[in-house]
């Protein structure tokens, strides 16, 4: 029982477990090289690849709803930079599945720290920032041959999006990782919220059908990641419900994802069965 | 002071597969049913019962894992689930199926992070870990990754790494489960000195008897969810008759040692040279059976077998059906 100062010195922070687990993890990776470097080209590829496919077809059809080819890149590097840094900080909790059939989540219950803070800084995947460094590079791009009219707002607005966009979709690896504890044979279907959320939110919102603007809008508010932020900083009106003011709404969106996460994830939690007999 | 108190515990599962339709209720499988318990500060109990008969399921309501269908239980005085963090600080758990430790660090690394989780002074860490390396004769693979380590060499790992904390209530679920005599004997012995000098109290689910003999002073059965005794080992074993067995390896061949009052012939091997013995602990003792075997033969070596756990089980389930 540690209590009472004693002469054994401070108590360390509660921060320092985290810091030692999350540097442990990133020294074990480093230590293997090749795969690290093999690793990150593989995910830089991917980044490269989904970019080309988005602009392909974009570019085959022309401008649409107002977003020529430089808005496309605009919205798609906003977005594309939001999902690689959450799913870098997040992504891994869609093993989570893993560790409730073989039980090795009971052992994070036995550690005096949030269970999801302990899963989050349980691992990093650190080749995943080679592929925000493909979405930096179509950002830089997209700045570049967009004749955007720079004002303090549209500035502010970028950079609210690129701390914002990240917490959006790290929310939704938290919301996903909360329905896992009750579809643990279908560890495939929560992933239609974060990667299908990517997937819609790297294109431009006047091609999404009606009722998918309102879902991404407003319950998996991926809009908030590329598409609104785009409409202010190139100023453009928007299309429908998703309107250029909405935009400034994205603190909200990100305080209200943030609160159905961590909802989904306790109810989860209280769900849990002790996997692993 | 009372560590673990737990009233009507009860934990029910669905059972997979048993949903006829969507919006049918599943099946319910009860793990624990009406669980009543009170262990206090410094006792050591061995919570025994055959396969599926609720125990894990009640150590995790213990530690806040699972949430209880219905029941109390205060852990440390505290609420496990809700004040889960608080009570982990002061239990510490192993999981003889599952590892505390990283796969793919050196357990030296393993503890170090152990003790930034449990925010234990540097000074102390130092001490407390030295002591449990020394104690459980971890020193030569403290640098081996703990995959490459044997079972016994892991299992001692978990041990260190469940107690660097210090922790008041120590829960070991089936701790020598795999493991060698040797290996066995040494970490009942550590065991059982942490307990004489900090007082720790025990709570260990095992299906070795040998465990229950060595390190607990209280026996607690659970059978189908439900406490089937509570009380001594002999107490145990003088309620179900469970007889221990004297194996003697004898100087020379010698025809079966039958007769001998106060035990059973079972067996003989080697024309004799190894016999095995039956007797009631409660009638008669160890000593007094060798003394009469000794009589008549000369013995060069002896051993006795405990019970085993299942075997108890059975005897206690028949004891009460004949009753019923």
């Amino acid at each position: 029982m540690a209590s009472a100062p004693d002469p054994a010195g401070p108590r360390p922070t509660a921060w320092a477990a985290y810091r030692a687990v999350l540097g442990s993890r990133v020294r074990a990776r480093a230590s293997y090289r090749i795969p690290f470097i093999t690793d990150s080209l593989g995910a830089g590829l991917v980044g490269i690849v989904e970019f080309v496919e988005t602009f392909l077809v974009f570019s085959a059809t022309g401008a649409i709803g107002g977003f020529d080819v430089h808005a496309i890149l605009l919205v798609f590097a906003l977005a594309e930079i939001g999902f690689c840094l959450g799913d870098l900080a997040f992504g891994h909790l869609d093993s989570l599945p893993e560790y409730l059939r073989a039980g090795t989540l009971d052992i994070f219950y036995l550690r005096p720290q949030p269970l999801l803070a302990q899963l989050v800084t349980s691992d990093i995947s650190l080749r995943r920032l080679a592929r925000a460094a493909v979405g930096v590079v179509i950002l830089g791009v997209a700045l570049w041959t967009n004749a955007i009219m720079w004002t303090i707002p549209r500035a502010a607005m970028l950079v609210l999006a690129l701390v914002c966009s990240p917490l959006i979709y790290a929310a939704l690896f938290v919301c996903a990782a909360g329905v896992q504890f009750f579809t643990v044979n279908a560890p495939e279907m929560p992933n239609a919220f974060t990667y299908g959320g990517r997937y819609a939110a790297v294109t431009p919102a006047s091609v999404w059908p009606g009722p998918l603007r309102i879902f991404f809008g407003f319950v998996a508010p991926v809009a908030f990641t590329g598409y609104l932020p785009a409409l202010v900083i190139l100023d453009l009106p928007g299309v429908g419900v998703l309107a250029q003011p909405l935009a400034w709404g994205l603190p909200l969106a990100v305080v209200s994802v943030w609160g159905i996460a961590l909802l989904l994830w306790r109810t989860g939690v209280r769900h849990y069965q002790g996997g692993g007999g | 002071m009372t560590v673990i108190r737990t009233e009507e515990l009860t934990r029910s599962f669905a059972r997979k597969g048993t949903r006829r339709h969507p919006l049918a209720r599943p099946e319910q499988l009860t793990a624990v049913d009406g669980l009543t318990l009170t262990v206090e500060a410094g006792e050591s109990v061995g919570y025994i019962g055959a396969n599926g008969a609720g125990k894990s399921t009640t150590i995790k309501m213990l530690v806040g894992i699972l949430v209880p269908t219905s029941g109390t239980v205060r852990t440390c005085g505290l609420e496990p689930v809700r004040q889960r963090r608080t009570l982990a600080g002061r239990v510490g758990v192993v999981f003889g199926q599952r590892s505390a430790l990283w796969w793919d660090l050196p357990l030296r690394d393993s503890f170090e992070l152990l003790t930034a989780i449990h925010r234990i002074p540097a000074a102390e860490a130092s001490a407390r870990t030295a002591d449990l390396v020394e104690r459980l004769e971890m020193g030569p693979t403290l640098g081996t990754p703990v995959r490459q380590l044997s079972l016994g060499q892991r299992m001692r790992g978990e041990v260190a790494a469940a107690l660097l904390h210090r922790p008041e209530l120590v829960i070991l679920d089936e701790p020598t489960i795999g493991l060698d005599v040797l290996s066995k004997q040494r970490l009942r012995e550590f065991l059982i000195e942490q307990r004489l000098e900090h007082g720790t109290t025990l709570l260990l689910t095992t299906h070795d008897m040998g465990d229950v003999a060595r390190l607990c002073s209280r026996v607690v059965l659970v059978d189908h969810g439900e406490m089937a005794y509570d009380g001594t080992l002999d107490g145990l074993a003088a309620q179900v008759g469970a007889e221990r067995v004297l194996v003697v390896d004898l100087a020379e061949p010698h025809p079966d040692l039958t007769g001998l009052p106060g035990s059973r012939h079972l067996g003989s091997e080697g024309e004799g040279l190894r016999q095995r013995l039956a007797f009631d602990a409660t009638a008669t003792t160890a000593a007094a059976l060798l003394a009469q075997v000794s009589a008549r033969v000369a013995v060069v070596d002896l051993a006795i077998e405990e019970p085993d756990v299942e075997d108890v089980v059975r005897r206690v389930y028949l004891a009460q059906q004949r009753d019923g």
